[in-house]
């Protein structure tokens, strides 16, 4: 996936989310977008997504141009949107349904993911009969069960608690060693981009451009723990916090 | 196990939902509920039986040809009842309220919606819309008979123009509230259009939509009584009008405490409809 010299703009022009972004994301790897509030992380998302259209330059997928939403990219999203009306089963088999899967291969696509994030058992519950966690452990199977080459994820877990976090941190790297996923990351949490993230992108204030792109430089295959013990996690804080910063005051003060 | 140690904090939250924690309070639970029965219960019947007491108190103090209590209302019921003439005035009140809820309904939900979704149609509704809805029927009803004449027909109009807008104006209003953020879901999953309406739009309108149906039924009861002062000799309205001119209250209340008990059988009806087709929206009620 690619970005290319990409600008989106609202407000005929006044507002600029982001500018001149270039990004590339190989295939089978991590991205991790940090940056400080309205720096226009998850208007690129959705322009990744193919939800918004850059003002100008590109988005790239397999070289073509992204135009709308594509049948090889999933996206899980920060307040979860999951359907209050569908059950557990239902929310997750939906992106099957809309995709015209026969009903009756719902329950053997979707019960891998279940069970490899716990939620088996939950199917027939409704997400306000949920914890956040199992809710957006729904969002992810719901994501992950289309089999996408590509999954975009906005600040997925910016609304949970840091425990409940942390264990969906390591699910998703468990998944993500059992099936191998083009993912782009939006957070808020330099920990979280250091523990998921092959590449890191550090955007400034708004307009938001790439700062810094860090190479991560752990093996893809790892667990959260590996990470958090290893002395490059401590150097790649700090360095992050560094550059970020300035950002952050900047945008407080805008 | 992750998933154990995450089911225990979410155990740990107000609404404990997880499997094994809702097991053991199952016996909890199933207790708490018949508590809460046995209050419910206890509280309306509490307050039927003050209310009929001061009403029987009061009701014998005055005058027997302007006013009278329960006890004289309810023997002047058993009379009507048993004598037929209840039920014949009534069946005309019900046949008059069924067809002209469904007409409202027929109508009302496709204008709703139509309105929602098409900018012009909104435009070119809306005043109307606004004008009927707050305009007191009774201003009508001369001008319905006039038209309609005296029977069924014009009675009916008259409830469909007391409800219809309750209908219009909810089922509007919840297809324009659907959480945008669920509209971009369904977006990001390609959804056709068709599949958001089932999906997306009309499950999170059907709280509105029965909160329509609510008020519609309200609206529909008073458009009924109100009809029938106006129109043929029919209808509970008639026998309101008919007790109260030959100085009988004790008749007279008969209809109106049966057309309080419609309300309050209306209402429980479309709550319960409600429950059964939008589960989901039980958490706000229990």
């Amino acid at each position: 996936m690619r970005v290319e010299r990409a600008t989106r703009t609202f407000s005929a022009g006044a507002v600029v989310a982001f500018q001149d972004m270039d990004l590339d994301v190989p295939a089978g790897r991590t991205l991790c977008i940090v940056g400080p509030s309205g720096c226009g992380k998850t208007t690129l998302l959705r322009c990744l997504a193919g939800l918004l259209a850059p003002t100008s330059g590109r988005v790239l997928l397999d070289g073509q141009a992204v135009v709308e939403p594509s049948p090889a990219v999933a996206m899980v999203f920060q307040h979860f949107g999951l359907f209050p009306w569908k059950t557990v089963r239902d929310n997750v088999a939906y992106g099957l349904k809309l995709k015209g899967v026969p009903k009756g291969q719902w329950d053997e696509l979707v019960r891998p993911y279940l069970e490899l994030v716990g939620l088996t058992g939950f199917e027939s519950m409704y997400p306000y009969q949920l914890s956040g966690g199992m809710q957006q452990r729904a969002g992810l199977v719901r994501a992950l069960a289309l089999s996408p080459e590509v999954l975009l994820m906005d600040e997925p877990f910016g609304a949970l608690d840091a425990q409940t976090r942390e264990l969906l941190q390591e699910e998703l790297l468990r998944i993500l060693e059992r099936e191998r996923k083009t993912m782009v990351f939006i957070t808020h949490s330099i920990d979280e981009a250091i523990v998921l993230g092959d590449q890191i992108a550090v955007l400034s204030a708004r307009p938001g451009r790439v700062r810094e792109l860090i190479e991560v430089g752990l093996p893809s295959s790892r667990t959260a723990e590996d990470v958090r013990s290893s002395p490059r996690y401590a150097e790649l804080r700090q360095h992050i916090w560094d550059q970020l910063r300035p950002q952050v005051v900047a945008a407080a003060a805008a | 196990m992750s998933i154990a140690e995450d089911s225990r904090l979410a155990a740990a939250t107000p609404s404990p939902s997880l499997s094994r924690k809702r097991e053991r309070n199952l016996g909890d639970a199933e207790a708490q509920r018949r508590r809460e029965q046995i209050v419910k219960w206890s509280s309306r019947l509490g307050s039927l039986v003050v209310l009929l007491a001061l009403w029987e108190v009061f009701g014998r103090h005055v005058n027997k040809a302007v006013f009278a209590p329960p006890s004289r209302v309810v023997a002047a019921g058993i009379e009507m009842v048993q004598s037929g003439e209840l039920w014949k005035y009534l069946q005309g009140s019900l046949l008059t309220l069924v067809y002209g809820l469904a007409i409202s309904i027929a109508i009302g939900l496709p204008v709703g919606i139509l309105m929602a979704r098409s900018k012009v149609a909104g435009y070119a509704l809306e005043w109307y819309i606004a004008a009927f809805n707050s305009t007191p029927m009774v201003a009508l009803i001369p001008l319905i008979t006039l038209v309609f004449g005296f029977d069924l027909t014009a009675k009916v109009i008259v409830v469909v123009i007391s409800s219809l807008f309750a209908i219009i104006i909810n089922t509007e209003q919840g297809v324009r509230n659907v959480d945008a953020r669920l509209l971009e879901v369904a977006q990001a999953f390609r959804s056709s259009e068709r599949a958001l309406w089932g999906d997306v739009i009309l499950p999170s309108a059907l709280p509105y939509i029965a909160a329509g149906m609510r008020l519609a039924v309200g609206r529909a009861l008073v458009g009924m009584v109100v009809a029938e002062f106006f129109t043929a000799v029919s209808g509970v309205g008639y026998l309101i009008v008919r007790y109260s001119n030959s100085f009988e209250p004790d008749h007279l209340l008969v209809p109106i405490v049966v057309v309080m008990a419609l309300g309050i059988a209306l209402t429980a009806i479309t709550t319960t409809t409600e429950r059964r087709v939008a589960p989901w929206n039980r958490q706000k009620d229990d």
